[in-house]
Parts: C-alpha cells; structure tokens; sequence
C-alpha cells in the first residue's frame, strides 16, 4: 500500500515552545495508525498542520503523494478534535448537514449519507433535536459522525472515546474497524494505551516536541521486551535455577521467570522437565505499551518545561 | 467562495428563524410608536367629562359674556360668596375648580387662583389663561376706544415659507422634520451598530467556547469563517430595516383608510388641536421636501460601512475572550468609545452642520456613520462626502485585515488573555 500521508522534518514554534520539533513519519492507507505522547507532548499543534489549520515552520507535509494544501485536501480529511465542540442551539440534523457540506458535499448526497449514519448509529430520531438536549455520550456520538460523513481518505481521532460507556465505544471500534477495512486511513490520538494495543497497528510516540518511537505494536513489543516468561507449574521451593534464568515472582502455580543472558526457552523447558515438573503452561510475556510508554516518557523527561527558542 | 456562502447561510438562518428575531423586529417599531402615541394622546386629550368651573370675581371685571364656554369647559359666576368659605364647598355644588380673581392690593394688579383638588390639565390651564386674556384685552381695547376687530387686524402674524428650489420644482423644507429625520437615522445606525456588532462579538466568543471553531476551521479558513459571520449576521440587519420599510409603507396606506376620520377628529379637539392639524399636514409636506432617494442610500451605505468596520474590530475581540465576560466588556469599552463620541458630534452636526467639528466627524472613518447622518438633509460638500466615503471603506478594508490576523490565532488560543502587546504582534504577524 502506497503511503497517504509523509511528513519530512516537520517544525512548529511557539514564543516559549518547541511544540513540535523535527519530526517524521509515513501512514499508509488503510491504516489504523496511533499517535501517541503525554500531555503537552505536541499532539495537538501536530493534528493542527495536518488538518491544515496551522502551517509548519518548515518541513514538509505530502498528503496522497502531494504537498499538503488545505483548500484542496481539507474536503478529503475529517478531524475530531480532542475538545468536542458542536454549535449547543442549532438543531442536529441541520448541523451535520452544515458541516458535511462545508466539507464539500452536495446537499443530496450529504442527506444521503446522514441518514445511512444516523440510521446506523440508532440516531434517526435525533434530527430535530438540539445539541443542548443529548448526554455527553450521544454528542460524541454525534461528533463521530460529522466527522467521517463526508467520507474522507483520512480520519483523524483525538481521544475518540472519552466520555463513552463500553456499548458506545464499541460501536464506534467497530465503525473504525469497517472504515479502515473500507480503505480510509485513521490517524488515532491518544494516551490511553490499552486502547491502542487493541486498535492500532502502527504507532509513533512523541514527546515534549520530539520523535521517540515509531513502528508497528509488533515491533515495539519485541524491541522492548526483557525475556519474560510465565511457567505454569506446580513448582517445589527448592527450585534450582542453574543460572538459566532468575525468579521474579511466585505464586502457588506459577513463576514468572527472566531467561538468563544467551539463554532459550528449550533449555529453560529442558532442565524443569528435567526436575520432575509437571507443566501446565509456558508463555511469553511481553511488555504492555503502558510499560513501553511510561519507560520511555521516564527516559526523555517526562514534563515540558518553559524554554526559550 | 461556495464554503463562505454556506458560512453566511447558517449565521443568517439561525438568526433570522429564531422567535426572538420576529417578536424584536416587530416589538420595537410598535413599542416606539405605541410611546410616542401615548404620549402625543396624554397631551391633547382633555379629561372626558365637561369641567364645570366656579368664578368668583371680586375685582368685577368680568361679567359672564366675557368668559365664554366651550365644549370642555363651563364657566359659572358666583357672587356673594366668602371666597375662603367657598373653598370648602365648591365640590359639593358640582364644580371641579373654583377659579378667584382679585385685586394684589397694587394698582392696576390683579390675581388669578384656580383652586382645584387634582392639578389641571394643561388643556384646561391654556383654556383659562386664553379666556381670561382675551377677555381682558377686550375690556382694555373697549375702554380705550379701539375697536376690536381693528386689532385684530394690526395684530396679525406672518408665518414664512421656505421653499427649496430644485430641478422637479419648488418644495416645502421643514426644519423640523429634516432634524427629525437626521437624529432618527443616526440612532438607528449608532443602535444598530451597537446590538449587531455585539452580535457578531457573542457569536465568535460562543464558537470559541464551544470548541466548534477547531472543527469548522479544519473546512474553511479562519478569515471564512469570520467573514461569513460578519455578513451573515449583517443581512440580518438589512432584512430588519427592509421589514420596518414595509411596516411603515404599508401603514402610512392602512392608516387614511382604516381611520377615515382620524384628521376630522384631530380637527375638531379645540383651540389646540389646531396646531397639531397644521403639524400633521407639515410632517406630510416636510417629508415629501426630503430628498428619500438620497437618504435611503447614504443611510445604507454608511450603515453598512459602519457595521462592517466595527464588526471586524468586535470580531477580534469576541476571538480573544473565553468565557469570561468581564475580560469582553474591558475589551469592548475602546471600540464603543468612538461609537459614542460619533453619537455625541451627530447631536451638535444636527444643529451645526458646516461646523468644524461636523465636517471633522462625518469624515472620521470611525465617527462618520453617525455623525454623517446628523448633515444628511443639508447640502454637502460633493469633495467631503466623498472623501468621507471612500476613508469608510478604507479602513473597513484595513481592520479586516488587521483583526483577520488576531482573529485567526485567538480562536484557537484558550486559557489567559493575551495582552494588548500580543495582539498587537498577532495582527502585523505574517
């Protein structure tokens, strides 16, 4: 698949921060891509040049192979900022309308696909209400759809599923899911990682302006990981580890193990067999992108401080 | 340009559905109306029932062929009455005033009293006084053997026409009127400016709050948006006026035929009415003196450049505000101070309008919406009245400009008001 977006070196300053500095990367299309940081790391103001609304210091931005312009391409990207905003006093229907179509669409075909949405959503019976009456849940809701109705190349979701209960967000993973498979690219803002473990393929994690990860959760997991095993087994106090590996912790049935230096799990599986153990289960255990994400926060300094440029 | 069409669209919509915007556009036309009525009503209105007087003249000047009764008004002589005794009982004999002529004691000099319970209306007081005028000016022309009617005739008052030569023919200029007309338009425009600038302020403000601008300015660009709210809200403001024309057009045809004898009625209220007959003929000759055409257009133009200015500068300031609205109105009081020292020249320009103050204030790009209104019905000079014009849309060009800028980063700005030192540098920023 050919890349939708590339960003080359891209920078962004303010008066008292380097917002975003430096900083690369590629998304392909179809992608379920996560952009990862803590808070202040620069997400946001990087989302702004994407979408157009700021404009980098310098680098470049290729949107489907082309410099990035916003007249052209703002229609061929929706953008879900992180602070929901809908106009409270206007009646929903006529919103999504009005939004669809400062995206470009005609007034049939905006109708068209509002409907298909709302129908989706279970939001048929919305159209004349106003923003002011819907919980936090059903603006969200709402705010989902105004942004992928106009059927945009790339989706951009800052924190889709704050404020949602489990049945809502699911539905809206699942909406994700059908429009990534559907060819749309989703460029996915977050901190919660559990979420990102499940959704996303690809990640890059930025902090306090800068580039520090980058690759697919695959990837991540086994650069970070510590050769970590779980061993299920009835295991007798006297264990004797012969320097292959070293006990973390212990439980009634099981141990968690890390393998020593230049060791491999056969040799490991070999001398507890050996020992006249039963077991019951041996798995890897790899590093949670929590971990990942917490470990390399720590490592770059975890809080912005003022600087001057 | 079709996303800005959109834009102007929905700012208008909504306004202009809302139930607010009728019940205003209707209401204040008739609230202004139904006052001013009110008023005029109060005043040439008498009380209902006939007033019966008591006179008791101890000077004996009058006899009861001087005083002469009307339909309001009846005047009885009394004599042989203690008038501080009568004082006690002339409401229980049926009068509502009890009127008490005598000598001050000086020669020659005499006083007036009307005792009465409730104050006099102004109506009856006029009646008194013309009666008891007329009456002892009858008596002194009598005794100094003049004739009456003769003095009637050497006391006569010219009234002056002014009649204002122009291509279609002489017509009859009423001062009255063309101040009217001047100080209504310049209200008008210093009222509407304010409540639709104001507007245009509460709107971007709300947009900001509510985080909607992030979303919408991912689809059209910031000086769009601004701009779309701008006119959007700005034919609002037309649409208002266009209604009030038809409302008033549509009531000066509904009135003669609805009322048929309203003048008739006018005519007949009295010795002071009459005045009020000859005011509405001359509010109908003074209009038709005014040159309409000229005044619609100059109204509408210095309208539109006014609010357009303006709102740019409210726009930016709406832009840098969160939600707190004290941090607005600190904001607001500079750019409502030219609009209220514009309002204050157009009151003198009205009285003055060649002074030097006027022509300064009617050029001033910032005062000259209002302050031109004030000279409008006057001659102006074609070099001011086109500088003036032309300074107008200059700086609405260059404040759009200017607070376009502002207006682009404040919306996305939240947290601390920025200083008037940052905004400042946003605005000459590139």
């Amino acid at each position: 698949m050919k890349n939708l977006l590339e960003l080359h070196s891209v920078k962004k300053y303010f008066a008292t921060q380097k917002a975003v500095d430096d900083i690369s990367f590629e998304i392909k299309q179809g992608d379920i891509f996560g952009l990862l940081g803590p808070n202040g790391a620069g997400k946001t103001t990087l989302l702004r040049m994407i979408t157009g609304i700021f404009y980098p210091d310098s680098g470049q931005i290729l949107f489907d192979g082309k410099p990035f312009d916003p007249i052209n391409h703002a229609n061929q990207i929706g953008y879900m900022p992180e602070e929901r905003g809908l106009y409270k006093k206007m009646k929903i229907g006529e919103q999504v309308l009005y939004l669809a179509r400062l995206k470009g669409m005609s007034r049939a075909d905006a109708m068209e696909e509002i409907k298909k949405w709302f129908i989706k959503l279970e939001m048929d019976s919305w159209w004349n209400k106003k923003v002011e009456d819907l919980s936090k849940g059903m603006s969200q809701k709402l705010q989902f759809v105004t942004t992928v109705v106009h059927r945009p190349k790339l989706i951009i979701l800052d924190e889709p599923f704050s404020g949602l209960d489990p049945v809502n967000a699911n539905l809206i993973k699942d909406e994700i899911f059908a429009l990534a498979n559907n060819g749309s690219t989703i460029l996915f803002s977050t901190h919660r990682m559990e979420q990102v473990e499940e959704i996303c393929n690809q990640i890059v994690l930025v902090n306090q302006g800068k580039k520090i990860l980058d690759g697919t959760v695959r990837e991540v997991k086994q650069q970070f990981k510590k050769n970590m095993y779980r061993l299920g087994a009835i295991i007798p106090s006297s264990i004797h580890s012969d320097g292959l590996f070293e006990i973390i912790s212990r439980h009634a049935d099981e141990i968690m193990l890390k393998l020593a230096p230049e060791q491999t799990p056969n040799a490991v599986l070999a001398h507890c067999i050996q020992q006249g153990l039963q077991i019951q289960s041996f798995n890897e255990v790899l590093p949670s992108l929590n971990d990942i994400f917490l470990q390399l926060v720590e490592e770059s300094g975890p809080t912005r401080k003022f600087q001057s440029i | 340009m079709n996303k800005i069409l959109l834009v102007i669209g929905r700012e208008y919509t909504t306004r202009v559905q809302k139930k607010s915007f009728l019940m205003t556009t209707l209401l204040v036309p008739i609230v202004i109306i139904g006052f001013y009525a009110a008023i005029i009503a109060i005043a040439i209105s008498g009380s209902d029932e006939k007033q019966r007087i008591a006179v008791l003249d101890q000077s004996h000047l009058f006899d009861s062929s001087l005083l002469k009764n009307n339909e309001e008004i009846s005047f009885t002589m009394i004599e042989k009455e203690n008038p501080v005794a009568f004082i006690k009982k002339y409401k229980k004999l049926g009068y509502q005033a009890f009127l008490h002529i005598d000598h001050t004691g000086k020669a020659d000099s005499l006083e007036f009293i009307l005792h009465s319970e409730a104050a006099a209306s102004l109506q009856t007081m006029n009646t008194i006084e013309k009666n008891i005028n007329d009456a002892l000016r009858k008596k002194t022309l009598l005794a100094n053997g003049i004739d009456p009617k003769a003095f009637d005739k050497i006391d006569q008052m010219v009234k002056v026409q002014n009649l204002l030569e122009s291509k279609e023919g002489a017509k009859k200029s009423v001062a009255g009127i063309s101040y009217a007309v001047s100080f209504g338009c310049g209200i008008l425009i210093y009222m509407m400016m304010i409540v639709y600038g104001t507007q245009v302020m509460r709107g971007v403000t709300e947009e900001k709050t509510n985080r909607i601008a992030e979303v919408v300015v991912s689809s059209v660009k910031p000086f769009q948006l601004m701009m779309g709210k701008i006119i959007g809200i700005g034919a609002v403001g037309l649409t208002q006026f266009l209604i009030w024309l038809v409302l008033i057009l549509g009531m000066q045809m509904a009135i003669p035929v609805l009322f048929p004898d309203l003048l008739q009625q006018i005519n007949q209220a009295g010795v002071q009415s009459e005045e009020n007959m000859t005011m509405a003929a001359t509010v109908l000759q003074g209009m038709s003196a005014l040159p309409i055409g000229k005044i619609v257009f100059f109204f509408l133009f210095y309208f539109l450049g006014g609010y357009l200015t303006y709102a740019s500068l409210f726009a930016a300031v709406g832009s840098v505000v969160s939600e707190d609205q004290q941090e607005a109105q600190q904001l607001v009081f500079p750019i409502l101070m030219p609009i209220i020292v514009g309002f204050v020249i157009m009151t003198k320009a009205i009285n003055d309008p060649d002074s030097s103050l006027a022509v300064f204030g009617s050029i001033f790009p910032l005062t000259s919406p209002i302050v031109m209104m004030g000279r409008i019905t006057y001659q102006i000079p074609l070099g001011q009245l086109a500088l003036s014009m032309i300074l107008l849309v200059g700086s609405f060009l260059f404040f759009t400009w200017l607070t376009g800028k502002i207006y682009r980063i404040g919306i996305l700005m939240y947290g601390k008001k920025p200083s008037w030192k940052e905004m400042i540098k946003w605005a000459f920023s590139k």
